[in-house]
């Protein structure tokens, strides 16, 4: 009896799993739009945390947004540049703080109602008069980093508002108004933090109504199951059980429609199970390749993508930790920035397109500077800056993250060695500290005082020179430990020109200031890379991570 | 029986509530807080004093603890502070998967594991008993994560029989009642997305199984080994018993004991989460979202759950106590 009910048990398990296979396969095309009923499915390294992306902060959750929803500007495909989005044109009055807005026609939201400049409004007063838990940084992050404060700050932290206010003119002209001329507007309005979402499906859902306490915050309906933007693709559903989002494409898009009709984002984090799931074709597409898969999955016919480069890991001097007396002297950083072998470091330990930094910010982006001082690989200089400043036996305290990779910092505890191998080699004593990425290293730079030495980086927001320098050296910080009340002065002028060719034009003049001054060597610009099927094609690296699958084609 | 059975139940009480109490206090002693990793390399120190006093983490320790058990006792876990969902909710969804991993890798190990033992130590000494001894150490010796892409690479890349990643097609629309996929696919008879489920379980239970497969055909044998040399084995023998009554009867039954016990254990190690199998299979289990939630200072979480497994850990315990008593009707559990 037993063996044919086995044999009948496989072959149900057969017919099964071939029917399975069938309704994979079964897809069809329309060739003469150029669009498809195919399903792309791309791997990616964490879930997302939100899909109102006024409430994210995370790469994934804005992966997803990008596909859903859209800004008034953006970022142009494939560049830093800003191009129009939903707004066709963007203009200043002569102060800088009245900013007209001609917003696109004929678009509609998911839900069918219109955009408009209404809509616009409804959003940026929604932002503005957020209460409550949205309040929390953790909540409406980027909101309060760019604009500021609220219409009643809830915390004594929250300064004015940059926004002051939206008026929908007539349909397609919405004027907004701002407190103040800063560089951040409306460059980081680009950000999917600040995108338009549908004013009827914002109330219809409760939107605003994060529940909780500030320990207990509980996302509401809206944020969880019902994103309502104008992007070619809308929400289907997500499956948080088998770690999945589905987008499928919206056929009322005012643009060009979606070529792939639906899209799923799968959770897979770690890096060679993306690799074996896209070689097995269960994913067509992953992101973050690790840099040393880029040539093997080349060479296997896969698509890679690599990023330009829009970040930098920098080495930091801090002039208030265990050797503050000698990373005080600006000679000693001097030779600190001599020592080092940049070239070598990222020719051994970085991927093809990653380029030595020389300022604190990438090049490609306004402000950056030529003719700032270089410090190119002089040991013998650095022995002699060194002598020049009386300092001898220098023991410095040298962190670095354990069990974290960026793509400006591929390999750590690799970069350390070389590093700390060429201090050594002008005399320096190294002690290092290894410390996990999350929370024992960013504590331990970030708010302690017991490092000399660290490695950090930073991934560009938007395309502004602030978001690079201005997150490092616009305030005194534990992490640098100086206090240069020029610098800081400086940085609160550039950041307030209204004239985009001054702000600039002092842009490069800070840059050529904190070269000179020195508070840490810029080390590395790394690009990362992301990969899709040989047949899928399409798709754009952006450096800003601004791509948009809407132009996947699978062949 | 029954007694028994309520007073190992009320015995859980006390001790979950000294478990809360230590767990607490060792969390929030560990350095840095859930702010890191919600702020990143953004971590100005305004901000992270910010969040640490709006979710309260700059109150006294007894004063959060306070807050904690007041909630707990109303039946409420928390709220994960990286994800945002009710740390019920995340369980709830994580540990299905799990149960579904350890059962189907449970099965493999004990369906091959005691047969293997037995077979190994009726044969000790020989050849074929070498064979045995040396898989099992193989089992015990190759890292589980190794195993993983090693099956991937055969049975998925090369020969395309099964998936390498999640619980289930991401494009079958299936209907989810228990969170049991294979189970909703079976009580919903939508045999396409069960068949789908067990499939992606087959290449991460026989990954996970393989520890556990080693152990308890180890123990088997050791055990089997120990009994048949008991003298109501060469009794039994003697009175002209037929080999299968003295197999089954004698033999088995008391070797089982000792096994009974280390199944329940691994049981338990397993329904904690497997770690390596989950990260390299990208399966939606309890043990990777701990470990992150480790990293995360996802105080709520890491309560909830290990909460939830001790009570899990504990019941299983209580179940292979109450086994004893089928196995050998000599022991009573009192």
């Amino acid at each position: 009896m037993r063996a044919p009910r086995l044999r009948a048990g496989i072959a149900v398990a057969a017919v099964v799993t071939l029917a399975v296979a069938g309704c994979a396969e079964s897809k069809r095309d329309d060739s003469s739009s150029g669009t498809s009923d195919k399903t792309l499915v791309f791997g990616v390294a964490g879930d997302a945390k939100v899909l109102d992306p006024a409430l994210a902060s995370d790469g994934e959750s804005f992966r997803v947004a990008r596909q859903m929803y859209e800004t008034l500007i953006r970022p142009e495909e494939g560049g830093a540049k800003l191009v129009a989005g939903l707004a066709e044109k963007w203009e200043p009055d002569a102060a800088g703080t009245t900013w007209t807005f001609t917003l696109r026609k004929g678009v509609k939201f998911h839900d069918g109602t219109d955009f408009n400049a209404e809509a616009v409004c409804y959003n940026f007063d929604r932002w503005y008069n957020a209460k409550g838990l949205l309040q929390n940084p953790d909540v409406m992050y980027y909101y309060q980093t760019i604009f500021g404060g609220f219409a009643k700050n809830e915390s004594a932290d929250l300064g004015e508002s940059l926004y002051k206010s939206c008026q929908a003119k007539d349909a397609t002209t919405a004027i907004v108004q701002t407190t103040k001329v800063t560089s951040k507007f409306p460059s980081a309005l680009a950000l999917p933090a600040f995108s338009i979402q549908s004013p009827t499906a914002l109330k219809q859902y409760n939107a605003d109504n994060v529940g909780g306490t500030a320990d207990n915050i509980q996302y509401p309906e809206y944020a969880n199951t019902h994103p309502t933007g104008t992007g070619p693709y809308k929400f289907v559903k997500w499956d948080t059980a088998n770690k999945t989002v589905e987008i499928q494409r919206y056929d009322g898009y005012w643009g060009e429609k979606a070529k792939t009709k639906t899209i799923i984002f799968k959770t897979i984090s770690d890096l060679n199970a993306r690799k074996q799931a896209l070689r097995n074709n269960e994913i067509q597409g992953y992101d973050l390749v690790a840099p040393a898969d880029v040539d093997a999955l080349k060479n296997e016919g896969f698509n890679v993508l690599t990023r330009p480069a829009f970040n930098i890991l920098y080495l930091a001097f801090n002039q208030n930790g265990p050797a503050k007396a000698a990373l005080s002297n600006l000679k000693v950083r001097q030779a600190l920035a001599y020592a080092v072998n940049r070239d070598a470091i990222v020719s051994a330990k970085y991927p093809s397109g990653s380029t030595v930094a020389l300022e604190f910010q990438p090049p490609g982006l306004d402000g950056y500077n030529d003719a700032v001082t270089k410090y190119e690989y002089n040991p013998d200089k650095a022995k002699q800056l060194l002598a020049e400043a009386g300092v001898t036996n220098l023991t410095l305290k040298f962190w670095y993250p354990t069990e974290v990779t960026r793509p400006y910092m591929p390999a750590p505890k690799d970069i350390h060695e070389l590093i700390a191998a060429d201090l050594q080699k002008v005399g320096i004593t190294v002690t290092p500290v290894a410390a996990k990425w999350s929370p024992d290293y960013l504590n331990g730079v970030q708010t302690g005082t017991d490092h000399d030495l660290h490695l950090l980086g930073w991934t560009g927001d938007y395309a502004d020179a602030y978001n690079f320098l201005g997150t490092f050296f616009d305030h005194q910080t534990p992490e640098w430990g100086f206090n240069n009340p020029t610098l800081f002065g400086d940085f609160a002028k550039a950041d307030a020109e209204p004239d985009a060719a001054k702000r600039t034009q002092l842009y490069k003049d800070l840059n050529k200031q904190i070269m000179d001054f020195l508070p840490g060597l810029p080390v590395a610009h790394g690009p990362s890379s992301l990969v899709f099927a040989k047949n899928v094609t399409g798709v754009k690296a952006s450096p800003l991570t601004d791509e948009h699958y809407s132009t996947a084609e699978i062949k | 029986m029954f007694r028994f059975i309520v007073r190992r139940l009320l015995q859980l009480v006390p001790t979950l509530f000294g478990l809360t109490l230590l767990l607490f206090v060792w969390l929030h002693r560990l350095p840095g807080g859930p702010e890191t990793s919600i702020l990143g390399e953004r971590g100005t120190p305004a901000l992270r004093a910010r969040i640490r006093h709006d979710m309260g983490l700059d109150q006294p320790l007894w004063v959060q603890y306070g807050k904690f058990m007041k909630r707990l006792l109303s039946g409420d876990l928390g709220t994960s502070v990286s994800t945002h969902r009710p740390v019920t909710t995340e369980f709830l969804e994580r540990f299905p998967g799990t149960v579904e991993l350890t059962a189907l890798a449970m099965t493999i190990a004990i369906g091959v594991g005691i047969p293997l033992g037995y077979y190994a130590a009726r044969r000790a000494g020989t050849a074929r008993d070498h064979v045995s001894v040396g898989v099992s150490l193989l089992g015990i010796c190759t890292p589980v994560f190794f195993l993983g892409y090693i099956y991937k690479q055969i049975f998925a890349v090369n020969l395309g029989w099964f998936p390498t990643s999640g619980r289930q097609d991401v494009t079958i629309d299936a209907t989810r009642i228990t969170g049991f996929f294979v189970l909703d696919g079976l009580l919903t008879r939508e045999w396409d997305a069960a068949a789908d489920a067990f499939m992606h379980l087959v290449l991460p239970a026989l990954t996970l199984a393989s520890i556990p497969l080693a152990v308890i055909m180890r123990i088997t044998r050791a055990s089997v080994l120990e009994v048949t040399q008991e003298d109501f084995v060469r009794t039994a023998e003697s009175k002209g018993l037929t080999n299968r009554v003295i197999r089954g009867r004698h033999i088995m039954r008391n070797a089982m004991l000792p096994v009974a016990t280390t199944i329940g254990l691994l049981t338990g190690s397993l329904l904690s989460g497997a770690v390596l199998t989950e990260t390299v299979f990208a399966f939606n289990g309890i043990g990777a979202f701990l470990v992150t939630s480790i990293d995360n200072r996802d105080y709520p979480v890491l309560m909830g759950f290990i909460l939830m497994i001790a009570i899990v850990y504990l019941l299983i315990n209580l179940i292979v106590d109450v086994s004893y008593t089928i196995i050998d009707p000599r022991v009573r559990v009192r």
